[in-house]
Protein backbone atom coordinates (compact mmCIF):
# COMPACT_ATOMS: atom_id res chain seq x y z
CA UNK A 1 0.00 0.00 0.00
CA UNK A 2 1.12 3.33 -1.01
CA UNK A 3 0.93 6.14 1.46
CA UNK A 4 -0.46 9.47 -0.12
CA UNK A 5 -2.08 12.77 1.19
CA UNK A 6 -5.06 13.47 -0.43
CA UNK A 7 -8.32 15.71 -0.43
CA UNK A 8 -11.50 13.87 0.31
CA UNK A 9 -14.82 14.56 -0.57
CA UNK A 10 -16.39 14.59 2.34
CA UNK A 11 -18.77 11.63 0.88
CA UNK A 12 -19.22 8.56 3.03
CA UNK A 13 -21.57 6.20 4.21
CA UNK A 14 -22.50 4.36 7.63
CA UNK A 15 -19.98 1.38 8.05
CA UNK A 16 -21.52 0.27 11.61
CA UNK A 17 -22.00 2.32 15.12
CA UNK A 18 -22.83 2.05 18.99
CA UNK A 19 -24.64 4.97 20.52
CA UNK A 20 -22.87 5.30 23.68
CA UNK A 21 -25.69 6.21 26.43
CA UNK A 22 -23.40 8.56 28.43
CA UNK A 23 -21.41 10.39 25.99
CA UNK A 24 -18.29 11.70 26.26
CA UNK A 25 -17.45 15.09 28.11
CA UNK A 26 -16.57 17.15 25.23
CA UNK A 27 -20.48 17.04 24.15
CA UNK A 28 -21.76 18.22 26.85
CA UNK A 29 -24.94 16.33 26.70
CA UNK A 30 -26.29 13.45 29.08
CA UNK A 31 -28.31 12.18 26.26
CA UNK A 32 -26.89 9.20 24.07
CA UNK A 33 -24.18 9.97 21.35
CA UNK A 34 -23.68 7.97 18.09
CA UNK A 35 -19.86 6.68 17.48
CA UNK A 36 -19.55 5.79 14.23
CA UNK A 37 -17.14 4.06 11.68
CA UNK A 38 -17.80 6.09 8.70
CA UNK A 39 -16.63 4.60 5.03
CA UNK A 40 -15.08 7.26 3.35
CA UNK A 41 -16.18 7.46 -0.70
CA UNK A 42 -12.24 7.05 -1.60
CA UNK A 43 -11.99 4.27 0.59
CA UNK A 44 -10.62 4.85 4.40
CA UNK A 45 -12.64 3.96 7.13
CA UNK A 46 -12.81 6.79 9.97
CA UNK A 47 -13.65 7.19 13.07
CA UNK A 48 -16.41 9.61 13.82
CA UNK A 49 -20.37 10.63 14.97
CA UNK A 50 -23.34 11.23 13.27
CA UNK A 51 -24.72 14.55 14.15
CA UNK A 52 -28.04 16.30 12.86
CA UNK A 53 -30.47 13.92 13.42
CA UNK A 54 -31.89 11.27 16.06
CA UNK A 55 -29.26 9.29 17.57
CA UNK A 56 -31.48 6.06 17.33
CA UNK A 57 -31.13 3.25 15.61
CA UNK A 58 -33.80 3.99 13.27
CA UNK A 59 -32.35 6.76 12.70
CA UNK A 60 -29.32 5.73 11.65
CA UNK A 61 -29.63 2.80 9.17
CA UNK A 62 -26.39 1.12 8.03
CA UNK A 63 -25.04 2.14 4.36
CA UNK A 64 -27.00 5.72 4.65
CA UNK A 65 -25.40 8.23 2.85
CA UNK A 66 -23.24 10.88 4.30
CA UNK A 67 -21.55 14.55 4.07
CA UNK A 68 -18.46 15.38 6.45
CA UNK A 69 -19.53 18.38 8.51
CA UNK A 70 -17.64 20.52 11.46
CA UNK A 71 -18.95 20.50 14.98
CA UNK A 72 -16.95 23.32 16.75
CA UNK A 73 -16.43 22.82 20.51
CA UNK A 74 -14.50 25.80 22.92
CA UNK A 75 -11.32 24.33 21.95
CA UNK A 76 -11.15 22.10 18.73
CA UNK A 77 -13.38 21.66 15.73
CA UNK A 78 -14.44 18.06 14.96
CA UNK A 79 -14.51 16.40 11.98
CA UNK A 80 -18.51 14.97 12.05
CA UNK A 81 -20.71 13.34 9.77
CA UNK A 82 -24.43 14.35 9.18
CA UNK A 83 -27.07 12.34 6.26
CA UNK A 84 -26.47 13.47 3.17
CA UNK A 85 -30.23 14.31 2.51
CA UNK A 86 -30.27 16.90 5.17
CA UNK A 87 -27.71 19.41 2.68
CA UNK A 88 -29.30 21.45 0.24
CA UNK B 1 11.23 -22.34 13.28
CA UNK B 2 11.78 -22.91 17.07
CA UNK B 3 10.65 -26.75 17.39
CA UNK B 4 6.90 -27.09 19.28
CA UNK B 5 7.69 -27.70 23.05
CA UNK B 6 10.72 -26.36 23.04
CA UNK B 7 10.00 -24.51 26.41
CA UNK B 8 7.35 -25.03 29.04
CA UNK B 9 5.66 -23.58 31.44
CA UNK B 10 6.66 -24.68 34.93
CA UNK B 11 5.44 -22.52 37.27
CA UNK B 12 1.95 -20.74 37.29
CA UNK B 13 -0.67 -19.04 39.31
CA UNK B 14 -2.85 -16.12 40.30
CA UNK B 15 -2.64 -13.40 43.13
CA UNK B 16 -4.00 -15.08 46.50
CA UNK B 17 -6.93 -13.35 46.04
CA UNK B 18 -8.74 -11.83 42.75
CA UNK B 19 -11.94 -10.09 42.31
CA UNK B 20 -12.35 -6.52 44.70
CA UNK B 21 -8.86 -6.79 46.70
CA UNK B 22 -8.74 -3.24 47.93
CA UNK B 23 -6.26 -3.79 50.41
CA UNK B 24 -3.18 -4.46 47.30
CA UNK B 25 -2.08 -2.44 45.01
CA UNK B 26 -1.21 -3.35 41.11
CA UNK B 27 2.42 -3.67 42.46
CA UNK B 28 1.58 -5.41 45.17
CA UNK B 29 -0.22 -8.18 43.04
CA UNK B 30 1.95 -8.60 40.86
CA UNK B 31 4.85 -9.41 43.84
CA UNK B 32 1.96 -11.78 45.47
CA UNK B 33 1.43 -13.44 42.29
CA UNK B 34 5.23 -13.73 41.10
CA UNK B 35 6.06 -15.00 44.39
CA UNK B 36 2.81 -17.72 43.95
CA UNK B 37 4.39 -18.53 41.00
CA UNK B 38 7.76 -18.95 41.88
CA UNK B 39 6.78 -21.14 45.08
CA UNK B 40 4.34 -23.18 42.65
CA UNK B 41 7.42 -23.80 40.49
CA UNK B 42 9.27 -24.50 43.47
CA UNK B 43 12.15 -22.28 42.85
CA UNK B 44 13.40 -18.91 44.57
CA UNK B 45 14.61 -15.82 42.56
CA UNK B 46 18.46 -16.57 42.23
CA UNK B 47 16.31 -19.17 39.74
CA UNK B 48 15.13 -16.77 37.84
CA UNK B 49 17.72 -14.62 34.80
CA UNK B 50 14.97 -14.02 32.63
CA UNK B 51 12.22 -11.26 33.32
CA UNK B 52 9.38 -9.27 31.62
CA UNK B 53 6.28 -7.33 32.78
CA UNK B 54 4.73 -4.71 31.16
CA UNK B 55 3.21 -1.67 32.17
CA UNK B 56 5.42 -1.40 34.93
CA UNK B 57 9.23 -0.26 35.34
CA UNK B 58 10.88 -3.44 34.14
CA UNK B 59 13.94 -3.10 36.39
CA UNK B 60 11.81 -1.51 39.23
CA UNK B 61 9.85 -4.96 39.29
CA UNK B 62 12.25 -7.38 39.28
CA UNK B 63 14.37 -5.91 42.15
CA UNK B 64 11.69 -5.98 44.52
CA UNK B 65 11.30 -9.86 43.58
CA UNK B 66 15.51 -9.76 43.93
CA UNK B 67 15.59 -10.67 40.76
CA UNK B 68 18.27 -9.30 38.64
CA UNK B 69 17.87 -10.64 35.04
CA UNK B 70 20.43 -10.86 32.11
CA UNK B 71 17.46 -10.54 30.08
CA UNK B 72 14.57 -8.57 30.20
CA UNK B 73 11.34 -7.34 27.80
CA UNK B 74 8.56 -4.74 28.79
CA UNK B 75 6.70 -5.29 25.45
CA UNK B 76 3.11 -3.74 25.86
CA UNK B 77 0.63 -4.27 23.43
CA UNK B 78 -2.60 -3.64 25.39
CA UNK B 79 -4.26 -6.74 27.06
CA UNK B 80 -2.29 -9.28 25.28
CA UNK B 81 1.16 -8.28 26.23
CA UNK B 82 1.65 -11.07 28.54
CA UNK B 83 0.95 -13.30 25.57
CA UNK B 84 3.46 -11.68 23.45
CA UNK B 85 6.16 -11.42 26.52
CA UNK B 86 5.70 -14.93 27.02
CA UNK B 87 6.17 -15.67 22.72
CA UNK B 88 9.56 -13.13 23.03
CA UNK B 89 10.83 -15.58 26.39
CA UNK B 90 10.32 -18.27 24.14
CA UNK B 91 12.32 -17.20 21.53
CA UNK B 92 15.00 -15.85 23.78
CA UNK B 93 15.26 -19.13 26.03
CA UNK B 94 15.77 -21.28 22.70
CA UNK B 95 18.17 -18.62 21.11
CA UNK B 96 20.18 -19.23 24.87
CA UNK B 97 19.64 -15.52 26.14
CA UNK B 98 18.66 -17.05 29.34
CA UNK B 99 17.34 -20.08 30.60
CA UNK B 100 14.09 -19.35 33.12
CA UNK B 101 11.92 -16.17 32.40
CA UNK B 102 9.33 -15.17 35.02
CA UNK B 103 6.41 -13.55 33.33
CA UNK B 104 4.39 -10.76 35.94
CA UNK B 105 1.35 -9.46 35.98
CA UNK B 106 -0.77 -7.19 38.24
CA UNK B 107 -3.42 -4.74 37.56
CA UNK B 108 -5.97 -3.19 40.49
CA UNK B 109 -8.54 -2.70 37.91
CA UNK B 110 -11.30 -2.14 40.39
CA UNK B 111 -10.29 -0.47 43.25
CA UNK B 112 -7.32 1.42 41.10
CA UNK B 113 -4.83 1.20 44.23
CA UNK B 114 -1.43 2.29 43.13
CA UNK B 115 -0.40 5.18 40.72
CA UNK B 116 0.73 4.50 37.14
CA UNK B 117 -2.31 2.62 36.61
CA UNK B 118 -3.24 4.39 33.92
CA UNK B 119 -4.29 1.49 31.03
CA UNK B 120 -4.62 3.63 27.51
CA UNK B 121 -4.50 0.68 25.40
CA UNK B 122 -1.24 2.15 24.11
CA UNK B 123 -2.96 5.52 22.26
CA UNK B 124 -1.26 7.77 24.24
CA UNK B 125 0.54 9.58 21.58
CA UNK B 126 -0.76 8.20 19.00
CA UNK B 127 -3.52 8.78 15.85
CA UNK B 128 -6.06 7.65 18.05
CA UNK B 129 -5.61 10.00 20.62
CA UNK B 130 -4.94 12.99 18.23
CA UNK B 131 -7.94 12.04 16.01
CA UNK B 132 -10.40 9.70 17.64
CA UNK B 133 -11.16 10.04 21.58
CA UNK B 134 -13.67 12.75 20.87
CA UNK B 135 -16.37 10.76 19.89
CA UNK B 136 -15.73 8.35 22.59
CA UNK B 137 -13.77 9.51 25.07
CA UNK B 138 -12.51 6.29 24.76
CA UNK B 139 -15.33 3.95 26.20
CA UNK B 140 -14.45 0.72 25.47
CA UNK B 141 -18.24 -0.52 25.49
CA UNK B 142 -18.69 2.42 22.05
CA UNK B 143 -16.00 1.40 20.44
CA UNK B 144 -14.10 -2.23 20.91
CA UNK B 145 -17.56 -2.79 20.21
CA UNK B 146 -18.07 -0.93 16.68
CA UNK B 147 -18.19 -4.00 14.25
CA UNK B 148 -20.82 -5.93 16.24
CA UNK B 149 -24.14 -3.95 14.10
CA UNK B 150 -22.45 -4.64 10.86
CA UNK B 151 -21.77 -8.44 11.38
CA UNK B 152 -25.16 -8.86 13.57
CA UNK B 153 -26.61 -6.84 9.87
CA UNK B 154 -24.23 -9.09 7.45
CA UNK B 155 -25.39 -12.31 8.91
CA UNK B 156 -28.49 -12.26 10.62
CA UNK B 157 -27.28 -12.38 14.65
CA UNK B 158 -30.30 -11.21 16.62
CA UNK B 159 -29.68 -9.81 19.87
CA UNK B 160 -30.85 -13.40 21.66
CA UNK B 161 -28.65 -15.05 19.69
CA UNK B 162 -26.07 -12.28 20.19
CA UNK B 163 -26.67 -12.84 24.12
CA UNK B 164 -26.26 -16.26 24.31
CA UNK B 165 -22.27 -15.98 24.80
CA UNK B 166 -22.77 -14.24 28.24
CA UNK B 167 -25.27 -17.01 29.29
CA UNK B 168 -22.92 -19.63 28.02
CA UNK B 169 -20.23 -18.38 29.92
CA UNK B 170 -22.38 -17.77 33.03
CA UNK B 171 -22.85 -21.39 32.62
CA UNK B 172 -19.61 -22.15 33.20
CA UNK B 173 -18.75 -19.71 35.78
CA UNK B 174 -21.46 -21.65 38.20
CA UNK B 175 -18.67 -23.90 39.16
CA UNK B 176 -15.73 -21.82 39.14
CA UNK B 177 -15.19 -20.61 42.96
CA UNK B 178 -13.09 -17.60 42.28
CA UNK B 179 -15.17 -16.55 39.42
CA UNK B 180 -17.01 -13.01 40.44
CA UNK B 181 -20.38 -14.09 38.87
CA UNK B 182 -22.10 -17.31 39.55
CA UNK B 183 -25.58 -16.73 39.46
CA UNK B 184 -27.26 -18.54 36.42
CA UNK B 185 -27.92 -16.28 34.10
CA UNK B 186 -30.85 -15.91 30.86
CA UNK B 187 -31.11 -14.80 27.21
CA UNK B 188 -33.84 -12.36 28.96
CA UNK B 189 -31.96 -11.31 31.67
CA UNK B 190 -28.71 -9.87 29.85
CA UNK B 191 -31.19 -8.20 27.23
CA UNK B 192 -32.76 -6.49 30.35
CA UNK B 193 -29.55 -5.03 32.08
CA UNK B 194 -28.69 -1.60 31.04
CA UNK B 195 -28.05 -0.62 27.69
CA UNK B 196 -24.36 1.24 28.31
CA UNK B 197 -23.20 1.45 23.89
CA UNK B 198 -26.22 0.36 21.88
CA UNK B 199 -26.69 -2.62 21.03
CA UNK B 200 -24.26 -3.41 23.77
CA UNK B 201 -25.60 -3.64 27.33
CA UNK B 202 -23.98 -4.36 30.54
CA UNK B 203 -24.34 -8.15 30.91
CA UNK B 204 -22.29 -8.09 27.53
CA UNK B 205 -19.42 -6.07 29.18
CA UNK B 206 -16.17 -7.71 31.01
CA UNK B 207 -15.89 -7.13 34.73
CA UNK B 208 -13.80 -4.44 36.37
CA UNK B 209 -11.58 -6.82 38.60
CA UNK B 210 -8.20 -6.57 40.60
CA UNK B 211 -6.26 -9.69 39.77
CA UNK B 212 -2.54 -10.42 39.12
CA UNK B 213 -1.17 -13.28 37.49
CA UNK B 214 3.07 -14.74 37.20
CA UNK B 215 4.32 -17.66 34.92
CA UNK B 216 7.55 -19.63 34.91
CA UNK B 217 8.54 -20.84 31.74
CA UNK B 218 11.95 -22.56 31.08
CA UNK B 219 13.78 -24.81 28.29
CA UNK B 220 12.19 -28.04 28.07
CA UNK B 221 15.45 -29.84 29.33
CA UNK B 222 14.81 -27.87 32.55
CA UNK B 223 11.20 -28.20 32.74
CA UNK B 224 11.53 -32.06 33.45
CA UNK B 225 13.03 -31.38 36.84
CA UNK B 226 10.26 -29.44 38.07
CA UNK B 227 7.53 -30.65 40.66
CA UNK B 228 4.59 -29.66 38.16
CA UNK B 229 4.40 -31.58 34.90
CA UNK B 230 5.00 -28.59 32.14
CA UNK B 231 3.08 -27.54 30.08
CA UNK B 232 4.71 -27.50 27.03
CA UNK B 233 4.41 -24.21 24.64
CA UNK B 234 4.09 -25.96 21.17
CA UNK B 235 3.47 -22.88 19.28
CA UNK B 236 3.23 -19.00 19.12
CA UNK B 237 1.82 -16.39 16.70
CA UNK B 238 0.90 -12.65 17.21
CA UNK B 239 0.08 -9.66 15.30
CA UNK B 240 -0.72 -6.04 14.69
CA UNK B 241 -3.88 -4.19 13.40
CA UNK B 242 -4.58 -0.58 13.01
CA UNK B 243 -7.02 -1.44 16.34
CA UNK B 244 -10.89 0.23 15.82
CA UNK B 245 -9.64 3.31 17.83
CA UNK B 246 -6.85 4.32 15.53
CA UNK B 247 -7.78 6.56 12.00
CA UNK B 248 -8.12 3.54 9.36
CA UNK B 249 -9.23 1.47 12.25
CA UNK B 250 -9.40 -2.29 11.31
CA UNK B 251 -8.74 -3.15 7.83
CA UNK B 252 -11.77 -5.15 7.19
CA UNK B 253 -13.57 -5.60 10.69
CA UNK B 254 -15.59 -8.63 9.72
CA UNK B 255 -12.38 -10.05 8.29
CA UNK B 256 -9.95 -9.08 11.18
CA UNK B 257 -6.46 -10.47 8.75
CA UNK B 258 -4.21 -10.07 12.21
CA UNK B 259 -6.24 -12.89 14.06
CA UNK B 260 -5.73 -15.30 10.60
CA UNK B 261 -1.84 -14.06 10.78
CA UNK B 262 -1.38 -14.77 14.87
CA UNK B 263 -3.62 -17.98 14.15
CA UNK B 264 -1.36 -19.53 11.05
CA UNK B 265 1.31 -18.83 13.09
CA UNK B 266 0.61 -20.59 16.13
CA UNK B 267 -0.91 -23.87 13.74
CA UNK B 268 1.65 -23.67 11.71
CA UNK B 269 4.67 -23.90 14.56
CA UNK B 270 3.02 -26.02 16.88
CA UNK B 271 2.51 -28.79 13.99
CA UNK B 272 -1.31 -28.89 15.29
CA UNK B 273 -4.89 -28.81 13.78
CA UNK B 274 -8.07 -27.30 14.59
CA UNK B 275 -9.04 -31.07 15.64
CA UNK B 276 -6.27 -31.22 17.90
CA UNK B 277 -7.77 -28.54 19.98
CA UNK B 278 -9.45 -29.84 23.23
CA UNK B 279 -10.33 -26.85 24.97
CA UNK B 280 -10.37 -22.94 23.99
CA UNK B 281 -9.59 -19.27 25.55
CA UNK B 282 -10.51 -16.43 23.56
CA UNK B 283 -10.40 -13.14 25.56
CA UNK B 284 -13.88 -11.74 25.77
CA UNK B 285 -13.78 -7.87 26.55
CA UNK B 286 -16.87 -7.75 25.21
CA UNK B 287 -19.10 -10.68 24.08
CA UNK B 288 -18.56 -10.25 20.61
CA UNK B 289 -14.73 -11.35 21.00
CA UNK B 290 -14.99 -15.23 21.07
CA UNK B 291 -17.50 -14.84 17.84
CA UNK B 292 -14.77 -13.00 15.89
CA UNK B 293 -11.81 -15.33 17.14
CA UNK B 294 -13.59 -18.34 16.41
CA UNK B 295 -13.52 -17.14 12.77
CA UNK B 296 -10.67 -15.98 12.47
CA UNK B 297 -8.68 -18.47 13.87
CA UNK B 298 -10.79 -20.98 11.16
CA UNK B 299 -12.80 -22.75 13.88
CA UNK B 300 -15.50 -22.05 11.93
CA UNK B 301 -16.33 -19.93 8.47
CA UNK B 302 -16.34 -15.99 8.54
CA UNK B 303 -20.26 -15.35 9.13
CA UNK B 304 -20.85 -18.96 11.46
CA UNK B 305 -19.15 -17.94 14.72
CA UNK B 306 -22.18 -15.70 16.15
CA UNK B 307 -24.41 -18.75 15.55
CA UNK B 308 -22.11 -21.49 16.55
CA UNK B 309 -22.24 -20.36 19.88
CA UNK B 310 -26.06 -19.60 20.31
CA UNK B 311 -26.31 -23.31 19.17
CA UNK B 312 -24.20 -23.97 22.38
CA UNK B 313 -21.13 -25.29 21.14
CA UNK B 314 -19.25 -23.47 23.12
CA UNK B 315 -21.15 -23.75 26.47
CA UNK B 316 -20.54 -26.53 29.01
CA UNK B 317 -21.72 -30.11 27.19
CA UNK B 318 -20.53 -28.75 23.75
CA UNK B 319 -17.80 -29.99 21.23
CA UNK B 320 -15.66 -26.77 21.64
CA UNK B 321 -15.26 -26.39 25.33
CA UNK B 322 -14.42 -22.26 26.07
CA UNK B 323 -13.85 -19.31 28.30
CA UNK B 324 -14.20 -22.67 30.55
CA UNK B 325 -14.00 -19.95 33.57
CA UNK B 326 -16.33 -18.18 33.04
CA UNK B 327 -13.79 -15.45 30.91
CA UNK B 328 -13.84 -11.58 30.94
CA UNK B 329 -17.49 -11.25 31.74
CA UNK B 330 -18.16 -13.46 34.66
CA UNK B 331 -14.53 -14.51 36.03
CA UNK B 332 -12.49 -12.02 36.21
CA UNK B 333 -11.35 -9.03 33.93
CA UNK B 334 -9.06 -6.22 35.36
CA UNK B 335 -8.40 -3.98 32.33
CA UNK B 336 -5.98 -6.36 30.57
CA UNK B 337 -6.89 -9.72 30.53
CA UNK B 338 -4.38 -11.76 28.69
CA UNK B 339 -2.60 -13.15 31.70
CA UNK B 340 -5.70 -14.28 33.45
CA UNK B 341 -6.70 -15.96 29.95
CA UNK B 342 -3.98 -17.30 29.58
CA UNK B 343 -3.53 -18.95 33.40
CA UNK B 344 -6.92 -20.98 32.64
CA UNK B 345 -5.18 -22.66 29.57
CA UNK B 346 -2.87 -23.77 31.66
CA UNK B 347 -4.83 -24.92 34.32
CA UNK B 348 -6.89 -26.95 32.22
CA UNK B 349 -3.60 -28.59 30.47
CA UNK B 350 -2.80 -29.42 34.13
CA UNK B 351 -5.71 -30.66 34.51
CA UNK B 352 -6.23 -28.58 38.02
CA UNK B 353 -8.88 -25.97 36.88
CA UNK B 354 -12.22 -25.87 38.64
CA UNK B 355 -13.96 -26.79 35.58
CA UNK B 356 -12.14 -29.36 34.13
CA UNK B 357 -12.40 -30.77 30.67
CA UNK B 358 -11.63 -34.47 29.85
CA UNK B 359 -8.98 -35.36 28.22
CA UNK B 360 -6.94 -31.62 27.70
CA UNK B 361 -4.29 -32.69 25.39
CA UNK B 362 -3.38 -28.86 23.83
CA UNK B 363 -5.33 -26.46 24.18
CA UNK B 364 -5.11 -22.86 22.35
CA UNK B 365 -5.65 -19.46 23.93
CA UNK B 366 -6.05 -16.00 22.18
CA UNK B 367 -5.87 -12.57 23.58
CA UNK B 368 -6.34 -9.01 22.09
CA UNK B 369 -4.47 -5.65 23.16
CA UNK B 370 -5.44 -1.97 22.18
CA UNK B 371 -9.22 -2.47 21.29
CA UNK B 372 -7.77 -5.08 18.43
CA UNK B 373 -4.38 -2.90 17.94
CA UNK B 374 -2.92 -6.45 18.36
CA UNK B 375 -3.15 -9.97 19.14
CA UNK B 376 -1.50 -13.46 19.89
CA UNK B 377 -1.95 -16.72 20.14
CA UNK B 378 -0.37 -19.64 21.70
CA UNK B 379 -1.04 -23.40 21.74
CA UNK B 380 0.00 -25.50 24.84
CA UNK B 381 0.31 -29.05 25.43
CA UNK B 382 1.21 -31.95 27.93
CA UNK B 383 3.46 -33.57 25.75
CA UNK B 384 6.05 -32.84 23.53
CA UNK B 385 4.33 -33.84 19.79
Amino acid sequence: MDVEFFDASGDATLYSYTIQQKPFALWGTDGPRSVALVRLAEGPLLTSSIVNCEQTPEALQLDMPLRATFTPFDEVTVLCFEPAEKQP
Amino acid sequence: MIPPGATAIVGAAESTEIGTVPDMSSVGLAIDAAANAMRDAGITAADIDGFTCGYFPVADMSRQLGIFPSWADNTVVGGCSWMFQLRNAVAAIHAGYCNTVLIVYGESGKSTRGLGQSFDAGQRGGTGQQFDMFYSGGQAAATFTLPVVRYQHEYGLTDEELAVGAVSQREWAVDVPRATLRESTSVEEVLASPMIAWPIRRAMCCLVSDAGGALVVTSADRAKDYPKPPVYVLGTGGALEAGVMSPGGVREPLRPEFIRTSGEAAFTSSGTTHADIDHLMIYDAFIHNPIFGLEGLGFVEYGEGGHFIAEGHTAPGGKLPMNTSGGGLSYAHTGAYGMLCMLESIRQVRGEAANQVADVDIALCHGWGGYWSACSTLIFGTSVP
